[in-house]
C-alpha cells in the first residue's frame, strides 16, 4: 500500500512557505491569504490520516519507504502509530491558529513570519512521522532554524539573548543524541528506529545512550533543571512563537522519550526510573510554586507549561497504561490550553503592550466576551473537570497512585498549585475595578480573535467531555510499547 | 649519450601541458592586446580551465598510469580532484572579477599567477615522487605569496605576504627534511617505491618515523592545522578578499591530495604512527579553531579560524583508516575525508563570495557588522548566507551536516566515540559564532543601505553555489558517490 499522506503533511506547508516568501512582504494581503490557504491545506491533508487510521493495529501505519542516502543506509521512512498520529493533526491545526493570530499585529516582514511558521509546521510533522533516526534528527535540528529567526526577528526587547539561548541549549542536547544514533547505527547496521527496538544492547551501553537521549529530550521538554531557556524564549517570542513552542515544540521532547528512550533502552529506562520520577515531581511541585510568584503573565504560563510537562514525563516513567495514555492526553490538551492561554495574553498584549499582571485589573468590565473565554482556558489550565486539562491529569494521577501512593499524592498537588497560580493571575488581571486608563480603553475581541479562541474553546470542552476519540487510537500502540519495556532487551 | 633516454609518455600529463601552454599564450595576448582589451584575460583564463577540464574528463583514467619515470601518476583520484579544482578556480575568477576591477588589480599578473597556482595544485595532485610533490608545493606557494601581495600599496597585504612567505619557507624546509629522512630510511624517493620498501619491511623504522614527523609537520602547514596554523588568520585577513577566496578554496583540495599521496600511498604501512599524529593535530585544531573564532569581529579572521577547525574535522576522518591490524575502514575513512574537503571548498567559495558581493569600490566588506540588516537590503542573499552559515555549523538540511555526520560515523565506527563527543561539543561552540552572523543579518537594522553592486553573472553563480550547498544537503549521495568512485579506482 502506498499512500503519500504523511509526505503531504510535511511538504505541503514547506513548499507553500516558499511560495509565501516569493509573494513577499510588500504584497501583504496576498501573502497572508496565501499563508492561510497553505495552513488550511496542510491541515486538510492530515484529516485522512485520522480517518484511515486503524486503531486496533499497534504497528506503524501509512508507511512510506524509499532509500535516501545509500552509503549510510539512511531511508526516507515515514509512518505513524497511535502515539504520534494525533500530534500531526494537532500541529497542523495549531498552525492555522498561529497564522490567524499574526494576521494584523505583525507589521514587519509578514510574509517571512508566516512562511517561517509554515516551514516550522512541516518540519515538526516530519519529526512526528520520521521512522529513520537520521531523518528524525534532520527534522529535529532543522526546526531550530525557523524558531531561532521567529524569536530573534519578531521577539521582544531581549530577543537576541533568548534566541541564542534557545538555539544553543537545544543543540547541546541533540548533538549528543546524534553521537548515540551513530553508535546505534554502527552496532546494528541500520538507522531504522524499528530495527533498534529489537536490537539487544548491553546495560552499560544502554545507560550511556539513555543519558545522551535524556540530555536531548530533557532540554526540549523541558525538564527541571534544564528548563531555563523556556521562560526566556516564551517571554521574548511573539505570540505565535509562544503558541508553537508551548503547543507543539515541547511535545517533541516528550515524544522522543516514547519513541526512543523507552523502547530502545528499556532496561536503562527502568534503571533511571527513580531519577526520572524525581525530576518530574520536582518540575511539577517546585516549578508550580515558581509560577505562583511570577509577575509577568507569559512567564507564568511558561512555568505552568514546565510544570504540566513534568506531569507528562511522570506519566511516562511509571510504566503503566494509565500513566502513558494520561500523559499523551495531557500533551494534546496542553497543546490546546497553553496555546489558547498564550493567545489570550497576546490579545491583551496587542492592545496594552504589557505583559505585567500589575498593569491590568478589571478587564472583564471592558472585554466581557474575552473574559469569558479566558476563564474557560484558565479553568482548563488548572485541571477543572469537564475540560481537557482534567482528563490527562486525572489519568496520570490515578496511574501514579497505582504505582506508588506517595508519588500519586505528590503529583496530585499540582491540581491545587495549578489552580492557585492560574486563578490568582486570572483574578488579578480580569476581576476588580478598572485599574487604569489603558484597561478602560480596551476594545473587546474582534471577530477574528473570537473565531480563534472560540474554536480552541470548543476543542478544550469536547476533549474534556468526550475524550474517547483521542484515547481509543492510543491503546494498541501504548500496550505494545509497555510490553516491550517490560520484556527488556538484555541478552 | 642519449641511448638510455626514453621519451616520456606525455599523454597522462596532457591537462598540465595544456594549461602551461595556455598560460604562456595569455602572456602574449596581454602584451599584444593592450589595456583596452583587458576583458580578454578572465575570458581566456576561464576558457583555459574549461579546456583543461575537457581534457581531464575525456581522458579520465579508470586505472593508474605512471609516466616521467614513475614521477607522475594519472589515476581516477587525480582526475576527480583536478576536475573539482578547475571548477573551484572558475568560481574564484568569476567572483573576483568585479572586486579586482574596482581596485585596479585585474592585471594580467593575477590571471597568470592563478593559472600557475592551479598548475602547482595539479602537479601536487598527480605527484608520485617526493620531488614532484615538492615542485608542485613550491609552484603553488610561490604563486600564492605573490598573489597575497598583489595589492602592493597595501601595508597589510604585504605584511601578510611576508609572514606567509617566511613561514611557508620554513614549512618547505621541514617537508624537504622529512623527505630526505624517508629517503635515508628507504633508499627511494618514489612514492610507490617507498610503499614497496615498507611493505617488505626493508626500512629503518627509527629514521623513518623521525622523517615522518617532519613530513606531517609540512603537510600540517599546508592544511593550516594547529600548531602550524599561525599564518592562516593573518594571511586570510591581510590578503585582498578575492585572494583569500582563492587561498581558502582550491588549495584545500591540493592539500588533501598531498595527505593522500604522501601518507596513504607512500607510508600506509606506518599508518598507526601518523594516525596518532593526525589525531593530535585534529583535536587541537577543532578546539583552537572553534574557541578562537568566537572572539573575532572580523569575518575574514573568523572564517580563517573556522577553516582551521574544518581541516581538523577532515583529519579526524583521515586518522580513522586503520585500527590495530584492521585496515577495512581505510576506504570509507578516506572517502569521508575527501567528501568533507569537497563540501568545505563548496561552502568556503560561497562564503567568501558573499564578502565580495557586499564589497564595492572604496568599501571592503569584511567585518561581521557589515552584514547588519542584510535581510532588509536583500532578503534573497540574506537567505543564501543563512544557508551557508548553518551549513558551516553542521545544521541540516545542508551539505555541512552530512559532511560532519559522515566524519562522526567513521570516527565512532572505529571506536573513537570520546573523540566524536569532543568534536560535537566543540561544534556547539562553533554554532555560536555562525549564529552571530545570522543574528546581525536578521535581527539588526542595516547601517549601510547601498544596493549590492555586483554583476549579474556573479549574483547568478553565487546563488547557484549556495543552492548547491542546500541541494547536496537534501541529496547528499551524489558527491559521496563521486568521491567513492574516484577512490575505488585508485586505492
Amino acid at each position: 500500500m502506498s499512500s503519500h499522506l504523511l509526505s503531504l503533511s510535511i511538504w505541503v506547508p514547506i513548499l507553500g512557505a516558499l511560495l509565501v516568501f516569493a509573494v513577499g512582504s510588500e504584497r501583504r494581503n496576498a501573502a497572508r491569504w496565501l499563508a492561510l490557504a497553505v495552513a488550511v491545506a496542510g491541515f486538510l491533508v492530515t484529516l485522512p490520516i485520522y480517518m484511515g487510521f486503524d486503531a486496533k493495529q499497534a504497528g506503524m501505519q501509512l508507511v512510506e519507504q524509499a532509500s535516501w542516502v545509500a552509503p549510510f543506509r539512511i531511508q526516507y521512512l515515514l509512518g505513524v502509530d497511535g502515539i504520534s498520529m494525533l500530534f500531526v493533526l494537532l500541529n497542523s491545526f495549531i498552525t492555522i491558529m498561529v497564522v490567524l493570530a499574526g494576521w494584523e499585529v505583525i507589521e514587519e516582514k509578514q510574509a517571512q513570519y508566516m512562511g517561517a511558521f509554515l516551514i516550522m509546521s512541516g518540519l515538526m510533522n516530519g519529526i512526528f512521522c520520521a521512522l529513520d533516526a537520521v531523518l528524525f534528527y534532520v527534522f529535529f535540528e532543522a526546526s531550530l532554524i525557523p524558531m531561532y529567526l521567529i524569536i530573534g526577528i519578531w521577539g521582544g526587547p531581549n530577543r537576541v539573548y533568548a534566541a541564542f539561548k534557545f538555539f544553543l541549549y537545544t543543540l547541546l542536547g541533540s548533538l549528543l543524541m546524534l553521537v548515540a544514533f551513530v553508535y546505534l547505527f554502527v552496532s546494528s547496521g541500520s538507522f531504522n528506529i524499528l530495527d533498534w527496538h529489537q536490537l539487544p544492547i548491553d546495560i552499560g551501553v544502554q545507560k550511556l545512550i539513555f543519558i545522551a537521549f535524556l540530555l536531548s529530550f530533557a532540554v526540549k521538554v523541558p525538564m527541571w533543571p534544564v528548563h531555563t531557556w523556556l521562560p526566556d524564549a516564551h517571554v521574548e517570542a511573539p505570540t505565535g512563537g509562544s503558541v508553537v513552542l508551548a503547543a507543539i515544540a515541547l511535545k517533541l521532547g516528550a515524544y522522543g522519550f516514547l519513541r526512543f528512550s523507552l523502547p530502545i533502552v528499556p532496561d536503562a529506562s527502568q534503571f533511571f526510573q527513580p531519577l526520572m520520577i524525581g525530576l518530574s515531581l520536582t518540575a511539577v511541585i517546585y516549578i508550580g510554586f515558581v509560577a505562583l510568584v511570577q509577575s509577568d503573565m507569559k512567564k507564568l504560563v511558561a512555568y505552568s507549561s514546565i510544570s504540566h510537562m513534568g506531569f507528562v514525563t511522570l506519566g511516562f516513567f511509571i510504566f503503566n497504561p494509565l500513566g502513558i495514555e494520561g500523559a499523551l492526553v495531557q500533551m494534546l490538551s496542553h497543546g490546546f490550553v497553553s496555546g489558547a492561554m498564550f493567545l489570550c495574553i497576546g490579545v491583551m498584549y496587542d492592545r496594552v503592550h504589557s505583559r505585567q499582571i500589575a498593569d491590568y485589573g478589571g478587564v472583564v468590565n471592558t472585554m466581557p466576551k474575552f473574559a469569558a473565554l479566558f476563564l474557560l482556558f484558565a479553568m482548563a489550565n488548572s485541571g477543572l473537570p469537564a475540560t481537557s486539562g482534567f482528563v490527562g491529569e486525572f489519568m496520570v494521577a490515578l496511574g501514579a497512585v497505582q504505582f506508588n501512593f506517595w508519588t500519586g499524592f505528590a503529583a496530585a498537588t499540582t491540581l491545587i498549585v495549578g489552580a492557585a497560580y492560574t486563578l490568582w493571575m486570572y483574578k488579578r488581571v480580569v476581576f476588580g475595578a478598572v485599574a487604569n486608563h489603558n484597561v478602560a480603553e480596551l476594545d473587546d475581541i474582534n471577530n477574528r480573535e473570537f473565531l480563534i479562541l472560540g474554536v480552541l474553546a470548543v476543542c478544550v470542552l469536547a476533549m474534556g467531555l468526550y475524550p474517547f476519540p483521542f484515547t481509543d487510537v492510543m491503546h494498541a500502540s501504548v500496550d505494545n510499547l509497555l510490553k516491550h519495556v517490560a520484556a527488556g532487551k538484555l541478552m | 649519450m642519449l641511448n638510455n633516454f626514453v621519451a616520456p609518455d606525455l599523454y597522462p600529463a596532457a591537462p598540465e601541458i595544456f594549461l602551461l601552454v595556455m598560460a604562456s599564450v595569455i602572456i602574449f595576448v596581454d602584451i599584444l592586446a593592450g589595456a583596452r582589451n583587458r576583458w580578454l584575460l578572465p575570458f581566456l583564463t576561464i576558457a583555459t580551465l574549461v579546456g583543461a577540464a575537457a581534457i581531464t574528463a575525456t581522458t579520465f583514467s579508470e586505472q593508474s598510469v605512471l609516466t616521467f619515470s614513475q614521477m607522475f601518476v594519472d589515476d581516477a583520484l587525480a582526475d576527480m580532484l583536478k576536475l573539482f579544482t578547475y571548477l573551484a578556480v572558475i568560481f574564484v575568477i568569476i567572483y573576483s572579477r568585479g572586486y579586482l576591477q574596482a581596485r585596479g588589480l585585474d592585471k594580467s599578473e593575477y590571471y597568470l599567477l592563478v593559472l600557475f597556482a592551479t598548475l602547482g595544485m595539479m602537479v601536487m595532485i598527480s605527484a608520485n615522487h617526493f620531488l614532484t610533490m615538492y615542485l608542485g608545493v613550491e609552484l603553488l606557494s610561490l604563486s600564492m605569496y605573490a598573489l597575497v601581495a598583489i595589492d602592493r600599496d597595501s601595508v597589510r597585504a604585504t605584511e601578510a605576504a611576508m609572514k606567509y612567505f617566511v613561514l611557508g619557507a620554513l614549512a618547505s624546509g621541514l617537508l624537504l627534511y622529512g623527505m630526505s629522512m624517508v629517503y635515508g630510511a628507504t633508499g627511494t624517493l618514489e612514492i610507490g617505491g617507498v610503499y614497496q620498501m615498507l611493505y617488505h619491511g626493508a626500512a629503518n623504522k627509527t629514521v623513518l618515523v623521525f622523517g615522518l614527523v617532519f613530513l606531517v609537520a609540512g603537510i600540517a602547514f599546508k592544511l593550516g592545522v594547529v600548531p602550524f596554523h599561525m599564518w592562516i588568520p593573518d594571511v586570510y585577513h591581510g590578503a585582498p578578499t578575492a585572494i583569500t577566496l582563492f587561498l581558502g578554496s582550491a588549495p584545500k583540495l591540493a592539500a588533501f591530495a598531498m595527505v593522500m599521496r604522501l601518507l596513504v600511498y607512500g607510508l600506509f604501512e606506518v599508518a598507526l604512527e601518523w594516525q596518532s599524529m593526525l589525531m593530535l593535530l585534529a583535536v587541537l585544531s577543532i578546539a583552537l579553531g572553534n574557541l578562537a573564532a568566537i572572539a573575532q569581529t572580523n569575518l575574514k579572521r573568523m572564517l580563517a579560524y573556522s577553516a582551521i577547525s574544518h581541516m581538523g574535522f577532515m583529519l579526524l576522518a583521515m586518522m580513522s583508516g586503520v585500527v590495530g591490524d584492521n585496515r577495512a575502514p581505510a576506504f570509507a575513512a578516506y572517502t569521508t575525508a575527501m567528501y568533507y574537503t569537497v563540501a568545505y571548498v563548496m561552502m568556503s567559495l560561497a562564503t567568501f563570495g558573499m564578502l565580495l558581493l557586499l564589497s564595492r569600490k572604496g568599501f571592503e566588506a569584511e567585518e561581521i557588522a557589515d552584514f547588519k540588516g542584510l535581510n532588509k537590503r536583500s532578503p534573497w542573499f540574506a537567505a543564501m548566507m543563512l544557508v551557508l552559515m548553518f551549513s558551516m555549523a553542521g545544521i541540516p538540511f545542508f551539505i555541512g551536516f552530512f559532511a560532519k555526520f559522515s566524519v562522526l560515523a567513521i570516527v565512532v565506527a572505529t571506536g573513537h566515540t570520546p573523540i566524536a563527543v569532543f568534536a560535537v561539543m566543540l561544534s556547539l561552540v562553533g554554532a555560536f559564532y555562525y549564529l552571530r552572523v545570522v543574528k546581525v543579518m536578521y535581527f539588526d537594522a542595516p547601517t549601510d543601505t547601498a544596493p549590492l553592486a555586483a554583476g549579474i553573472d556573479m549574483k547568478l553563480l553565487l546563488s547557484a553555489n549556495c543552492l548547491a550547498v542546500a541541494m547536496f544537503g537534501l541529496f547528499p549521495q551524489a558527491v559521496i558517490q563521486l568521491c567513492k568512485y574516484a577512490l575505488e579506482r585508485s586505492l
